[in-house]
């Protein structure tokens, strides 16, 4: 009786997170179905140049900025996590360890709004001494990056907590350097999980908002230098969406849809397996 | 299947009756402008405090979401602080009070002044440093305000710019995101509600406007009319107001409410009722 009972609310919960998901995607479908249809491929996907007041709708310099931020976050923050989580099993004493993994908990929790914040009040006036005016891509990567270290940092512990005790015990046995034990034992069994986090925190990157609206200055325009402001697709639809009426809010929604399509892409990349 | 189907069909029931259920008052949902949301939900909270068994939602979005949410029926009452436009005629506006919109430069900056036509060199990206206007050797940050924006509105069609060849070094959302950023950079300027600019300045916000066409951006000279660069502030509705929208419009729009508007920095109108 329990048991149908937990059958039926489990699968209640599943049906209703999965039908939300499709909701979702109907509804950006359904909002931006207009635009699809009154304008060309060309205007919004291939054109950079964004001025809905004068009936441009070009969203390929955003989608771009968003590219090379959520990238060049992913190329700071994942190494870097990777090195971390592999010291806190290879080298780190346990009184670092512990604490450190309650750290970037508590760094993986803590809002966006936050990180955005400091990066503004902080970050931002120190950058503008050799790149004005400070709010530029650099900005947004380093706080974005910041932002996905906790949980590069995370799934890469997580992942080597799976290594088999009786391998590390047999690399002992080897006398293996401390590399040689990375690099051989726990490397080949953690790449795949690591991999798909990578793949996770990009999706996490691509997908913020408030933070890089923040610091990323949000001028329109290709990403083309660290120093320059760029604006990202979340970050238009967070400026505009509550000023938006007509073609300009179904492009809105259009622009969503793209990363929403995206964002599931990189999922699907996740669940098929991807390798290292 | 069928069975978690139903369970869901019973939960999500179970909470919309929840959701209703506490209907025992009368709701007046008001929606719209960041730049007016702060004074008109101080004033429901007035209100609701002389009138038991009210209750007033004063929810933030945007001038244009003011107008949608109106013109769909979700908020008896938008907030709207511009003008309504050509193709918005089909909605009635009752001016609630007058809001200056100030230039803001970091309090470093020795300027106090610009004319019409610096402002749009600067905007225009042909003056690059501050010493070109004054005695200050710092590279310009031009601050801007996102497409759609009612400040922008305003300031673009006041100073006769043409926003596509505006040059911005940095563009922003709400007021309060502006006055950060010129009070992070000694070399900004942007422009902002009077209002929220002396709000923060005030708690110390490093940042202080500058004349324009020889007035300088304070209450009194936007209530007496000399300020050139002001906009009315709105509430909005969709066909003639009743019961308690029209109660709640007129009580904003009544003396009682003035003490309020200068509270936030804005200016009564002086025609109110």
């Amino acid at each position: 009786m329990r048991d149908q009972a937990l059958r039926w609310v489990t699968g209640a919960a599943a049906l209703l997170a999965g039908a939300l998901l499709l909701l979702i995607l109907a509804e950006l479908f359904r909002a931006s179905w207009p635009a699809l249809v009154n304008l060309s491929v060309k205007d919004w996907l291939f054109s950079g140049q964004w001025a809905p007041s004068q009936g441009h709708y070009g969203l390929a310099a955003m989608l771009a900025a968003s590219l090379a931020v959520s990238v060049l976050a992913l190329a700071v923050a994942a190494p870097a996590g990777i090195l971390i989580g592999a010291w806190l099993h290879l080298g780190a004493p346990s009184w670092v360890a512990s604490p450190m993994r309650a750290l970037q908990g508590v760094m993986a929790g803590i809002p966006s709004v936050v990180y955005g914040f400091w990066g503004l009040v902080t970050l931002v006036p120190l950058v503008n001494q050799w790149a004005p005016p400070g709010a530029v891509l650099i900005t947004a990567v380093l706080v974005l990056a910041l932002m996905i270290l906790p949980l590069s940092v995370l799934v890469t512990d997580a992942a080597l907590r799976q290594v088999p005790e009786r391998s590390l015990q047999a690399a002992r046995a080897l006398a293996l350097s401390r590399w040689g034990t990375f690099r051989n034992v726990m490397w080949p069994t953690v790449r795949g999980s690591i991999a798909s986090g990578v793949v996770l925190q990009f999706g996490r990157a691509l997908g913020e908002t408030m933070a890089v609206l923040m610091v990323a200055g949000n001028v329109i325009r290709w990403p083309g230098s660290l120093t320059e402001p760029v604006r990202t697709v979340t970050a238009n639809i967070a400026l505009e969406m509550g000023y938006a009426s007509g073609l300009h809010s179904q492009v809105l929604f259009l622009s969503g849809l793209l990363l929403m399509v995206f964002v599931l892409a990189c999922m699907m990349l996740v669940r098929g397996g991807v390798r290292l | 299947m069928g069975k978690a189907f139903r369970l869901l069909a019973v939960s999500m029931m179970a909470l919309f009756v929840s959701a209703c259920g506490q209907g025992d008052h009368e709701t007046l949902v008001i929606t719209g402008s960041s730049t007016l949301a702060p004074l008109i939900g101080d004033l429901a909270a007035d209100y609701e405090a002389s009138n038991p068994g009210v209750r007033v939602d004063v929810q933030s979005g945007g001038s244009s979401r003011g107008i949608n949410d109106v013109r769909r029926g979700t908020a008896a009452v938008g907030m709207v602080s511009r003008e309504l436009r050509e193709e918005e005629s089909d909605l009635t506006a009752y001016v609630v009070a007058r809001d200056g919109i100030s230039l803001l430069v970091h309090e470093s900056n020795p300027l106090d002044a610009l004319s019409a036509d610096q402002v749009r060199r600067i905007y225009y990206g042909e003056i690059r440093n501050w010493d070109d206007v004054t005695d200050f050797q710092e590279p310009v940050t031009v601050v801007h305000k996102g497409e759609g924006r009612a400040t922008l509105a305003v300031f673009l069609a006041h100073f006769d710019l043409d926003n596509g060849k505006v040059q911005p070094d940095l563009v922003v959302g709400e007021n309060q995101q502006a006055i950060r950023s010129v009070a992070g950079n000694p070399g900004a300027i942007g422009y902002v509600s009077i209002g929220a600019a002396n709000h923060e300045a005030e708690r110390g916000a490093p940042v202080k406007g500058v004349a324009i066409e020889g007035v300088s951006p304070d209450k009194d000279a936007v209530a007496s009319g000399d300020y050139p660069l002001t906009r009315n502030l709105n509430l909005v509705s969709n066909g003639p107001l009743q019961g308690l929208a029209k109660d709640f419009v007129d009580y904003v729009r009544s003396p009682q409410a003035h003490e309020r508007i200068r509270d936030h920095f804005f200016t009564p109108v002086a025609g109110t009722r």
